[in-house]
């Protein structure tokens, strides 16, 4: 067998330096201090990094972070039945507190698959979905997923006059990553909204997106309004529960 | 704002859930201990291991949601049962590691007590190798120069729920749940029974006193230890299955399904066993009719650990749906004997059916539709000893976040499956006995407007292939029973 190759042991040094810095983006004279590397070989390194999409920059010549694809092939490692497993006690949480149903959401493709859903507790009758897969764009959980993954490519399908095209998505998804969670608002359903935050691993990365959905009546103040704060404050804290399971928070 | 902690310490792990008042979940701290298998059949634990994680979990609990013990209005206590401990009453120091309720050592003591019903109609339960008075009797007779120290009062026997208790309070009691499965228990008087105690030839002086399952036993840090419930009780109660005909099956290390017959012991017909369901306070106790199941997740827990083909127990859903069925294999984790209907202790592991096609999926759903067919097989005890046919399964329990064996469970009972807002419903019960005994909650009709459906699952199951299975779960439960010998140990 042959020994280990030297150039991606290097690679791997420099992703890992990457992650721990977190949204910290270092240049390349920082990366081959830390490493203790000539700086034409970092340089060399992160160019076929950048290639494959492993690590990205700002602008061009600025400084570098972890790519998009390498959060594509971390999120795999992630089974929905284990973020189910994790979620179990929380989302139950949020029901409770929110008064609301609830659903766990990954990307599937270009779609958000429900992995987990917890009905509304007021014991009416009502349909586990369970595998049922959403538009990314209409809906608060694909919002974040996509605001904190990859812009899926394909069609944006209006459903009611609210749906957001592209060019609007863009700047909420700006909004998104601000703030740290999501809503829609008649954009799926007419008289319907939805609220969402990201679930993280303990890498930092969104594995998943919990969130509530029910009648604007109940979850805003007024039908053109943001949903109300105190259901937003519950999801938040739902997801950073679950995100602490998984490892990805400190308590 | 205060809360009420509830410490469960379980088989495989001990944790502590902080409820509020609504009864949802402000903390979770969960710790797992060893499993010590000192020869196959044996299982045991360190006792003075649980007793660090318990005060760890506590801590950890409180830690996590920024709390002090001044925030908690009490503690409730739930446990696996059965499992039995003797300490030495001045050091605290067990005399021997506890002897865990899936244990087959008593085996020799059991076939020498005779005809298996010969403490039903006391005691409620068949012989088996399960309960806590034989094992307490192979202590006395094994671990040299016990039975004098018991006689002289210096060592003190108990279950889980006695040896936190004593711990944490420095009181020697046990409730009515857990003592009534140690087979020393006269389920009409409520009290140990002194035929019972001198047929298991134990001595008297080391029993803990009986109390309720709801009331406060003493304080630890100054906090009421109000509650104490075997794990699969404070599930039911927990549940709030509080009226008669009131039933759930809890799914963790086994399967449990518990009905509350009221306020009469109902002796089975069909394997069931006869059980307290709970007590408040100075209440008449409520009487459950069981069906146990033992390995329904320690099955998946084992393909986990010792087969290694997934690495972790939600896996199992994902290596399951990879295949359409089980492609013909059953198995019958026998790895105790047999518990509910059955009752055979000299039953061990099978998979039938297995034939050059079967992949890793079908063994995974093989081991997943265990849990299934096997509730199936306790559920049809039930409905014969009851007389009414059960028309909804409520469930909870860490396996209820399988959507793939939830679904196959429906299927196979042909009733709807539905799991409450909270699966964590062992905790949960212990904290409502334990906010109850100190007016935390005003009564079980407040705790009754609590629960609310999570998850409903129904029958879509053809009748065809749902008797087709059930005939080869049968076929392979039948290939189980007499495969251990004399001189097997
Ligand atoms: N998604 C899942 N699919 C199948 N089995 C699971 C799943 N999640 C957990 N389990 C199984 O459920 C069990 C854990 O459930 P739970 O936490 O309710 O049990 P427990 O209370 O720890 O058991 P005990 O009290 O006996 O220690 C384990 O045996 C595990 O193998
Ligand atoms: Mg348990």
């Amino acid at each position: 067998m042959p020994g280990p190759i030297q150039s991606i042991q290097r690679a791997a040094e420099v992703l890992k330096l990457l992650a721990h810095g977190g949204a910290h983006q270092l240049s390349v004279g920082e990366i081959s201090r830390a490493l203790d590397l000539a700086k034409p070989t970092v340089h060399g390194i992160l160019r076929t990094l950048q290639e494959v999409g492993f690590v990205e920059q700002e602008v061009e010549g600025g400084k570098y972070r972890l790519g998009a694809a390498l959060f594509q092939i971390g999120t795999s490692y992630l089974d929905g039945n284990e973020l189910r497993a994790k979620a179990l006690n929380w989302s139950d949480t949020l029901a409770m507190r929110a008064r609301e149903a609830v659903r766990i959401g990954v990307m599937h493709g270009k779609h958000v698959l429900v992995v987990h859903h917890v009905f509304r507790p007021d014991n009416s009758r009502q349909a586990l979905d369970t595998g049922a897969l959403l538009p990314w764009h209409a809906t608060a959980l694909g919002k974040v997923l996509v605001a904190f993954g990859e812009w899926p490519d394909g069609e944006l399908q209006r459903f009611t006059r609210h749906t957001l095209g592209a060019d609007e998505l863009s700047g909420q998804l700006d909004f998104v990553r601000d703030r740290d969670w999501a809503y829609d608002l008649h954009e799926l359903v007419e008289g319907e909204a939805s609220i969402a935050a990201p679930i993280r691993d303990k890498r930092g990365v969104v594995v998943g997106a919990v969130g509530i959905s029910g009648p604007v009546e109940r979850l805003c103040e007024s039908p053109d309004q943001p949903p109300r704060l105190e259901l937003v404050s519950y999801v938040r804290e739902a997801a950073r529960s679950v995100s602490r399971e998984l490892g990805g928070l400190s308590w | 704002m205060s809360y009420i902690a509830a410490i469960d310490q379980g088989t495989t792990s001990s944790r502590c859930i902080v409820f509020d008042q609504s009864g949802g979940i402000v903390s979770v701290a969960q710790r797992e201990h060893r499993q010590i298998f000192p020869k196959p059949g044996l299982v045991e634990h360190d006792a003075t291991e649980i007793w660090t994680n318990v005060r760890a979990v506590v801590r950890d609990a409180l830690a996590k949601a920024s709390l002090t013990h001044a925030d908690i209005a009490a503690f409730g206590i739930t446990n696996q049962r059965e499992t039995t401990v003797v300490w030495d009453r001045q050091t605290g120091e067990p005399v021997h590691n506890a002897i865990v309720w899936q244990d087959t050592r008593t085996d020799a003591v059991i076939k020498q007590l005779g005809d298996p019903d010969r403490f039903r109609e006391r005691s409620g339960l068949p012989l088996a190798t399960y309960f806590s008075g034989p094992k307490l009797r192979w202590l006395l007779d094994n671990v040299e120069g016990l039975r004098a120290r018991a006689e002289r009062g210096e060592v003190l026997f108990g279950t889980m729920d006695t040896w936190l208790i004593w711990n944490l309070t420095g009181r020697h009691v046990t409730d009515v749940t857990n003592a009534s499965r140690t087979m020393l228990m006269n389920l009409e008087t409520l009290d140990w029974d002194p035929e019972l105690v001198s047929a298991m030839d134990v001595p008297l002086a080391m029993l803990p006193e009986i109390r309720s399952s709801s009331e406060v036993y003493g304080t630890y840090e100054g906090v009421p230890v109000a509650s104490a419930l075997g794990d699969q009780q404070a599930a039911l109660f927990g549940q709030t299955c509080f009226a008669p005909g009131e039933g759930k099956c809890t799914y963790g290390t086994g399967a449990f399904l518990l009905l509350n017959t009221g306020d009469r012991p109902v002796r089975s017909q069909n394997g069931l066993l006869t059980t307290v369901g709970y007590q408040i306070g100075d209440e008449p106790a409520a009487y459950a009719l069981e069906g146990a199941v033992a390995v329904t997740g320690a099955l998946v827990q084992w393909f986990r650990d010792k087969v290694g083909l997934i690495s972790s127990a939600a896996e199992i859903e994902t290596l399951a749906r990879t295949v359409d069925d089980n492609g013909g294999a059953y198995f019958v984790p026998a790895f105790s004997g047999l518990f509910a209907p059955h009752w055979r202790s000299d039953a061990r592991g099978v998979i039938a059916g297995l034939t050059g096609y079967i992949s890793r999926g079908h063994l995974a759903r093989a081991v997943l539709e265990a849990s299934a067919w096997q509730t199936k097989e306790v559920v049809d005890a039930m409905n014969a000893d009851s007389g009414v046919d059960l028309t909804t399964l409520r469930v909870d329990g860490g396996m209820t976040a399988n959507n793939l064996l939830m679904q196959f469970l429906s299927d196979v009972l042909d009733v709807p499956v539905v799991r409450p807002i909270v699966a964590e419903t062992t905790c949960l019960g212990a904290a409502y006995a334990a906010g109850l005994a100190v007016g935390y909650w005003p009564s079980i009709e407040a705790l009754k407007a609590n629960w609310h459906k999570a998850a409903e699952w129904e029958p879509s199951m053809e009748p065809a292939a749902r008797d087709k299975g059930y005939r080869k779960w049968k076929k392979a439960v039948e290939r189980t029973v007499g495969w251990m010998d004399e001189d097997d140990d």
